[in-house]
Formats: structure tokens, C-alpha cells, sequence
């Protein structure tokens, strides 16, 4: 173990589990997520990913204990952990449909009350997603499915995370928009954010990541080096192991 | 300061959720403002009986303004606001008669209850969503009007509590159908004054992000339960002050005033006015009020040709007389 700021983890899930009623949706899991990396999270429908990801922001009860560099998180208070610079953007995108584009990305910067900030950070957004500045003003429920998740993206980004958890952005999106924003996610990446991603498309996550963890049934059953991970049947074993 | 209501701007109401309209969306939009200015004006010119009825309406415009802010503005549920009325409308009334304090005072007194009632009821039952919000809600109203009836030695149950003073500020006292129609609408002007500005502040955003999605409002930072409690004291703020003006225009009160009846006639006026906008509960409130007298002529077959007709307007507007004008509103490209 290695000691020390510099090497702290952003981000340190810790026996994190949770139950829906009797079910136990999430066996007590690790995950440490360093500085400016990028962890995606895989395994089939019903592993837990959701719900650790949901977890982790206390949107479910929990057992266990999340730190943010090194300073424990509260539990079961997803304001004050969106305080802290952690930001989900859920499963199914969430965004207010009836809103504008312009007044979704507001609401990500709810917390912040200078004028000037907020317009430098829709200028951010503009530049990481062109297509919302052109339709700033169109209901965000009318826009297709890609554009709503770029939406939900650049809410997100107007609050300048610290820590960026993504559920499934690819989910019912056309493979180019899928392309389109799982490239701006490298960007964001390479610049420094630090990124959970939770995805169905292994190949797609495969090739961001630095480190891949394998849920199964609840469990982590697998951290994984994508750069080991040669062929699709080595992924295959661990799925269905 | 002019609160009439042809000084707030059509411009105003959209704008939280819609690009400005134009053609014909911009006439439709008007339209609204131009039936309210245009009934009050009607009954402060011919005054009688249509002004009687125009003053409660302007009361239940106040009342769903208020209901408007919890339900519309935060898509919430509440079957129980009746109780906030009869709070407001009680406490004015015997304060005035019993302890001879002004209207205003005893309105303040009223509010306080209210406000302070709402703070203990909102902070358990708001926890509840969908029906078991509106279940808890209704609970609440049924069992201020059981106190109504019971508690007699303080107001005198179904006997109810008559001889209440008209309104007034120190000399002035609202005597004359008309004097009491400009106090109104003055009121009902302010309070829609004010939905409106909730409606485009920071904290009408947060309202707006909880009626979109709890989970997701909290996920940006958004304190869920403390939004939600103040959007139910506001309109408990303005079901007071309605039940305050009502028993001071009426000079009467008793339980049936504040019944279910009053949750069911404003739960109409807010869905046929356009629940949401902040033009809805004024026109919903005089249309729906207004509705019954226009049919007078059917004589047995009223009730039948108001039904319809509410029917007719729920059909074609499904958002109301004040959303007409989304209808035919053309999204930017």
C-alpha cells in the first residue's frame, strides 16, 4: 500500500452492498478509481452495476463506505455528495423533458450562483457537444435519443465534477451517436476527469478503460487489465463463469 | 404599484418552459389575459349579482394559484389544502367577532397557523408519493372539518359564525360590490404576480427539476425534501388567505364552506384553467365559476350541460385554456 496525497484514490468504494427489501442487489464490493482514470464496470443485465453506481452517490441504502479522497462520504445523502464534485448521470438519462436544453444544463449548475461561471461552463458544453448549442431552446424531450443523452452528459459537466458516473450512455443509441459520445467521454478523460462508466457494449468499454471490473449476480467476479483481454471468448468465460 | 392583471406580461408565463410564441400562439397566449380582464371588467361595470360571483371566483383564483405552485409548478398531490382555508378562514373569524381584532391582524394570525400547520403535517406526509400522497392529504382536510363541526365552543359547529366584518385597512373598509371586487383583484393579481416569479427563479427551477424526476433533481444537488416543503407551505400561505377573504366577504362561515366540495371545484378550475401556467387558476377559476350561471337557462338540465361542457373543454384542451396556445405553437428548429 502505497501512502501519501498524491496517490490517494478520487474515488474508494469500500464493502459497498445494498439490498432492495430481502434481495441483496449488490454484494459488499471494492472499487478504487484513481486520478484522471477511467474504470468501466461490466457484466450482464442484472449484476448490480446500477446499483453501484447508485450507491456510491447514496441514491439506495447501503452498507459499507465510500471515500472521496480519503474524506468519507455521507451516506444516503446524494445532495451533499453532488456537493463534493460526484456527479451520476443516471440509467434512462433523467433529463426534464418539458425543459429546454438550455434550462437542463442550468439545473446542472443549480449549486452555483455566479452568472459569469455558468456561462463559462455552457460555453464548456458547447464545445464538448456543438449539437445542444444549436438547439438550445427546443424542449428536451423532443430531441432524439443521442442528443438527450448529450444532454444528460452536459448537465452533468455544468457541474464541473470531480468525479463523473456514467450508467449506461450507449443504452437504445445508434452506434455512430454511440461512437460520437463515448469519444467526447476519452476527451473529457484525457483532460484530466475521472470517469466510473457502466456499460452493456464490453468492446466499447474495453478499449477506454484502464481497469474493467466483471459483475456478476451481485459480485465482483472479476478486475481485468483490458490490454489482457485478447479475444471476445476470454470476456465470454468471465460473463458466464 | 399597479397589480392589475393586464400589466403582468403574457410574455412573463411561457417563458419558463416554452420559447416565446409568435403568430398565432402569441394570440392564443393573450387570450387568457384578455377573458379575465375582460370578466372582471364586465362585473365591476354591471356589478349585482354576476359581481358576487365573480368575487369567489377571484378567492378560488387565489386558492388554485396557490394549489397551482404545489401541484403544477412541483407535480405533487394534495386532496387536503381545504384544511389550510379553514384554518385561515376560522382564525379570521373569530379573532374579528370574539376579540374584535382587524381583518388584517387576524389574517396574519391565520397565515401563522396555517404555515406552522402545514410545517407539521408537510414534513411526514410529503415523504409519501402518487396516491398515498393524495390519501395522506385527504386525511388532513377530512379531519379539520371534523374539528369544524365538533369543536363547538369555539366554532359553533354547524351553526357556523356569523356576523364576520368586511374587509378593511385601518379606516378604509370594503363595503360596496365594487370595493370588495378591486380588493380582490388586486389580491389575486399580486398572487399570481408572484407565482410567476417563482415560477422563473432559481427556486422555481428546482421545483421544476423535482416534477421532472425527484431522483435525478437529487442527483444534482437539489434538496428534494426541503423544496417540496416550502412549495406546500406556499400554497398553504395562499389557501389561508383565501379562507380569510372568504368568510370576511361572505360576514359567515361554517364547516361546508371548507368541505371536499372546495378540493373538487379547484382541482377542476386548475385542470380546465391549465395546470402549470400561472394564467390557468385565473381563468380556470372564473370560467369554471361562471359556467353553472351560463347554463341557468337549461334549468333541469344544467348540471348535465355544465358537465358537458367541462368534458368538451378537458377533450379539445387537454392542457387547459391557458396551454390552447401550445397547441398551435411550432417548436424552434
Amino acid at each position: 500500500m502505497t501512502q501519501g496525497s498524491r496517490s490517494e484514490p478520487i474515488l474508494e468504494v469500500r464493502g459497498l452492498a445494498a439490498s432492495y427489501g430481502h434481495v441483496e442487489a449488490l454484494s459488499p464490493t471494492d472499487l478504487r478509481l484513481d486520478r484522471g482514470e477511467l474504470v468501466a464496470i461490466l457484466g450482464p443485465n442484472g449484476a448490480g452495476k446500477s446499483t453501484l453506481l447508485r450507491s456510491i452517490v447514496g441514491l439506495t441504502k447501503t452498507r459499507g463506505e465510500v471515500l472521496c479522497e480519503g474524506e468519507p462520504l455521507p451516506r444516503g445523502d446524494p445532495v451533499a455528495v453532488a456537493a463534493r464534485g460526484i456527479v451520476l448521470v443516471p440509467e434512462g438519462r433523467g433529463i426534464f423533458g418539458p425543459m429546454t436544453v438550455m434550462e437542463n444544463l442550468r439545473l446542472g449548475a443549480y449549486r452555483v450562483r455566479n452568472g459569469g461561471e455558468v456561462a463559462r461552463r455552457y460555453e464548456r458544453v458547447f464545445d464538448l457537444f456543438p449539437r445542444l448549442k444549436e438547439r438550445l431552446h427546443q424542449p428536451a424531450g423532443s430531441m432524439s435519443g443521442g442528443e438527450q443523452q448529450m444532454v444528460a452528459v452536459g448537465r452533468a459537466m455544468m457541474a464541473d465534477p470531480k468525479v463523473l458516473l456514467l450508467d449506461e450512455p450507449s443504452l437504445g443509441l445508434a452506434p455512430r451517436v454511440t461512437v460520437e459520445i463515448l469519444e467526447t467521454l476519452r476527451r473529457l478523460n484525457a483532460e484530466g476527469l475521472s470517469v466510473v462508466l457502466v456499460e452493456q457494449k464490453a468492446p466499447l468499454a474495453l478499449e477506454l478503460a484502464r481497469r474493467v471490473h466483471l459483475l456478476s449476480l451481485g459480485r465482483t467476479v472479476a478486475v481485468i487489465d483490458p490490454r489482457e483481454v485478447k479475444t471476445h471468448d476470454e470476456l465470454a468465460r468471465y460473463y458466464f463463469a | 404599484m399597479t397589480n392589475s392583471p393586464d400589466t403582468i406580461s403574457p410574455e412573463a408565463i411561457g417563458k419558463a418552459f416554452a420559447p416565446v410564441p409568435r403568430g398565432l400562439g402569441a394570440i392564443l397566449g393573450f387570450a387568457p389575459w384578455l377573458v379575465v380582464v375582460a370578466l372582471i371588467g364586465t362585473a365591476l361595470v354591471v356589478g349585482g349579482y354576476i359581481s358576487t360571483v365573480v368575487a369567489f371566483a377571484l378567492i378560488y383564483a387565489l386558492f388554485v394559484s396557490g394549489l397551482n405552485v404545489f401541484m403544477g409548478l412541483t407535480a405533487q398531490v394534495s386532496f387536503g389544502h381545504n384544511a389550510f382555508a379553514a384554518i385561515g378562514g376560522y382564525t379570521s373569524a373569530v379573532l374579528t367577532t370574539a376579540y374584535d381584532w382587524s381583518p388584517i391582524a387576524a389574517m396574519g394570525a391565520g397565515l401563522a397557523g396555517a404555515l406552522a400547520l402545514a410545517a407539521v403535517i408537510g414534513w411526514p406526509t410529503l415523504r409519501l408519493k402518487g396516491h398515498y400522497l393524495s390519501m395522506g392529504t385527504l386525511a388532513i382536510g377530512l379531519i379539520t372539518y371534523e374539528i369544524a363541526v365538533q369543536w363547538t365552543s369555539v366554532t359553533q359547529g354547524y351553526m357556523g359564525i356569523s356576523g364576520i366584518p368586511s374587509l378593511g385597512i385601518g379606516r378604509f373598509e370594503a363595503v360596496s360590490d365594487r370595493q370588495i371586487l378591486v380588493v380582490l383583484t388586486l389580491t389575486a393579481a399580486l398572487g399570481a404576480w408572484c407565482v410567476a416569479r417563482i415560477r422563473r427563479s432559481r427556486f422555481g427551477r428546482a421545483l421544476a427539476a423535482i416534477a421532472g424526476s425527484e431522483e435525478a433533481a437529487r442527483a444534482l444537488g437539489i434538496d428534494v425534501a426541503s423544496y417540496k416543503l416550502a412549495s406546500f407551505l406556499i400554497s398553504a400561505g395562499y389557501a389561508s388567505i383565501a379562507g380569510s377573504l372568504f368568510v370576511h366577504v361572505v360576514g359567515y362561515v361554517s364547516p361546508e364552506v371548507f368541505g371536499l366540495h372546495m378540493v373538487i371545484l379547484a382541482f377542476t378550475m386548475l385542470y380546465v384553467g391549465g395546470i402549470g401556467t400561472v394564467v390557468g387558476p385565473l381563468v380556470g377559476a372564473l370560467l369554471v365559476s361562471m359556467l353553472p350561471e351560463t347554463f341557468r337557462g337549461f334549468r333541469d338540465y344544467q348540471d348535465l350541460a355544465y358537465g358537458a361542457a367541462l368534458i368538451a373543454i378537458l377533450v379539445y384542451a387537454p392542457r387547459g385554456l391557458a396551454g390552447l396556445a401550445e397547441l398551435f405553437r411550432k417548436d424552434a428548429p
